[in-house]
């Protein structure tokens, strides 16, 4: 798979197989795109401008909807009906409605059992595939750089360009090799790998770059650790993050409902086993973590570089030599209203979430309520659980891990963004602390005055069951 | 998009590093369905007080030295985090034409630039120079040519900053970019008859 002999990487595979036009000194690349995700909040305006341009949606069978950011979570009614109570939700959620139907595009809509966050369904219906290129007005459509494909986050105006075109104008990114070598220890999970990364490349290090993700630790997580991963490369500024497809990935693939299936699989699967990079291929910049050095992470400040693990102590702004960063961690302890030297580990909490793009789908529930069966949710905690899709709703269901949920005290909702993001209702009080399984933790993130915590799911846990920042090792051990 | 050749205002100053769209605009405005009226919205939790309406004296932006300025000067990393267009649209909203900053995340210069928002890059010396005139000298002006790719400063000091051709031809002639899109049909169907289709959305 060498092009003039030179050893290429994933990412200038996938590139190369979807340039319809090089980029030029006075044009950037036209790639093509093989999927489109649109959701509600960042498309109305891009139906808009098609609207007025006269212009269809080129490939609407290569485009699909879902509805996630401002539906609500709140259990169904009598009827088995999600209500909205919100009336802009509601306008916004009716025009995503009106905006599919006129042109084409399948969707799920509110309370259909396919229904979920995009980054959720994409890969559990099949959609995301290894090598392809998958677009969506939304930072964390890096998620699906879990499987090899090209995916990154779109505005508005260019989501206008895709459902135009099925193509984008794009300069090419440089690329970043981050190998994560060793083995993660128990207690530490994928959450605490890419955690661990930020923290060291800083939220800027990534900008302008594609990562991989490479080495034993990554090669040993699930598709769903690996999901989590690639998810939050856009908080250390890439907007891609890649891992090569291997057999755990054609494993996951095989059976679903949008999967090649039969000889199609077959020269499918040929096809993705020449995309991993070719030996010698090199990167522009390459990092080493140990993993088995990590421990679980957990962020301090206001915004996700702002990280250490769970027994560090928060730093101090005299200690930091560079004048603007360290107005910045001024502000951020000032809001998250901590001290410098102080420790996390016992710090009260009032809210665990667990849920988002990064952290809500089964793997992870499975993890959270292994970890909460026979415990409580402690009484001064909310526990809010929200599954990422309604396919992650019925397999958790069909485990009994709702019940698990329920049992130990914490709320058992449906599937949606929810507290990640705060548009729904679902959100922190000013001055309330959580401990979040989400990707963001800026100033106001999940509610105005709200303060986070990002951490992993099972970190998440053992905090609720705490009522406190907790060390999950500490109780996996007992 | 209107045509962008000159630029010409006060600066103001907000030597935070990391600025991310949630500050930009808060994502409980995003319940939209149109471009208008964001302006408000702009640096929302910031802006006001705890009641959401009443200005911040203490926030630079509601102070009377620096109302009408069109200029933003910025810490390190500006529009980091989310994909939303809504902060460019809410930044042009307010008032602003540009954005001066050290660097700037990808997907927020991408946004700025459909929008005719310039995100200008300069270097952190003169980062520093602005911050300080902006502290010490309100209403401080400084010029924007963007053919010549050059920031002026008031002593006079022209600063280059970096634009890629393509972005700088839409923003000079006020052209979208869809349109190149567009005219390239002829190639897009090549590459599909060429290339398997991956995966179907409507089976």
């Amino acid at each position: 798979m060498t092009e003039n002999g030179r050893p290429r990487t994933l990412f200038e595979k996938v590139w190369h197989a979807h340039t319809v036009r090089e980029q030029s000194d006075d044009t950037p690349a036209v790639l093509y795109i093989d999927l489109h995700l649109v959701h509600e909040v960042t498309s109305p305006q891009a139906f808009s401008m098609l609207r007025e341009r006269g212009l269809a949606v080129r490939r609407p069978d290569q485009t699909i909807g879902t509805m996630d950011h401002s539906t609500p979570t709140t259990p169904r009614n009598d009827l088995g009906v999600i209500p909205i109570a919100d009336a802009m939700a509601a306008l916004q959620l009716d025009t995503f409605s009106r905006n599919c139907r006129d042109f084409g595009i399948p969707m799920y809509a509110l309370g259909d059992e396919h229904q979920g966050i995009v980054h959720v369904i994409g890969p559990e219906k099949g959609l995301t595939q290894p090598g392809m290129t998958i677009v969506c007005g939304d930072s964390h459509t890096s998620t699906h750089g879990a499987f090899g494909a090209l995916a990154f986050g779109i505005g508005t105006s260019e989501v206008g360009h895709v459902l135009a075109t099925q193509t984008l104008l794009q300069n090419k990114p440089r690329t970043m090799a981050i190998n994560v070598d060793g083995r993660l220890g128990d207690g530490v999970t994928a959450k605490d790998i890419i955690l661990a990364i930020i923290a060291r490349i800083g939220i800027g290090g990534g900008t302008g770059k594609v990562f991989e993700y490479r080495g034993e630790a990554i090669r040993s997580l699930s598709m769903e650790g690996r999901m989590t991963v690639c998810n939050m490369s856009i908080e250390g500024g890439a907007r891609a993050g890649m891992v090569a497809p291997d057999d755990t990935t054609f494993e996951y693939m095989r059976g679903r409902r949008h999967a090649p299936s039969g000889a199609e699989w077959d020269a499918a699967l040929a096809h993705w086993r020449s995309l991993p990079s070719d030996p010698g291929a090199t990167f522009d910049q390459e990092i080493t973590l140990r993993a088995d050095e990590l421990i679980p992470m957990i962020t301090y400040g206001t915004n996700p570089g702002m990280g250490m693990p769970i027994d560090g102590a928060v730093p101090a702004p005299a200690d930091e030599p560079d004048v603007n960063k360290k107005i910045a961690l001024d502000k951020a302890l000032d809001y998250m209203d901590l001290s410098p030297g102080q420790q996390l580990l016992g710090k009260a909490i009032d809210v665990v979430f667990i849920g988002s793009c990064t952290n809500s789908r089964i793997t992870d529930l499975r993890q959270a309520a292994r970890f909460m069966d026979g415990r409580k949710v402690a009484d001064s905690v909310r526990m809010m659980v929200v599954p990422g899709s309604q396919q992650v709703k019925m397999q958790a269901e069909s485990e009994g891990l709702h019940e698990i949920f329920r049992a130990a005290g914490a709320e058992w909702r449906e599937a949606g963004c929810s507290m990640c993001i705060a548009m729904n209702g679902d959100q922190l009080r000013p001055g309330q602390y959580a401990v979040s399984t989400s990707n963001r933790n800026f100033e106001g993130r999940q509610g105005k005055g709200g303060r986070t915590f990002l951490a992993s799911p099972l970190t998440a846990a053992a905090s609720a069951v705490a009522g406190a920042v907790a060390d999950p090792r500490v109780m996996l051990a007992n | 998009m209107e045509k962008l050749r000159h630029i010409s205002g006060s600066i103001v100053g907000l030597p935070v590093n990391d600025i991310d769209t949630d500050q930009i605009i808060p994502a409980r405005f995003l319940k939209v369905t149109d471009k208008a009226g964001l302006g408000k919205a702009a640096f929302c939790d910031w802006r006001y007080l705890e009641d959401g309406e009443t200005p911040n004296p203490d926030f630079i932006l509601n102070q009377p030295d620096y109302a009408g300025a069109s200029v933003l000067v910025a810490g390190n990393n500006f529009g980091c985090g989310s994909s939303r267009e809504h902060a460019p649209w809410a930044l042009l909203g307010a008032g602003f034409k540009a954005v001066i900053s050290t660097d700037f995340a990808d997907i927020f210069r991408n946004n700025a630039l459909k929008n005719g928002l310039l995100p200008i890059v300069v270097d952190r010396d003169t980062q520093q120079q602005l911050f300080s005139l902006a502290e010490e000298a309100p209403g401080t002006e400084v010029s924007v040519d963007v053919e010549a790719q050059a920031l002026t400063l008031p002593d006079g000091r022209r600063v280059n900053f970096p634009l890629d051709g393509f972005s700088k031809y839409c923003l000079l002639h006020g052209v979208d970019q869809l349109g190149y899109l567009l005219a390239l049909d002829g190639d897009v169907r090549a590459f599909e008859a060429s290339n398997p289709q991956r995966v179907k959305t409507t089976v």
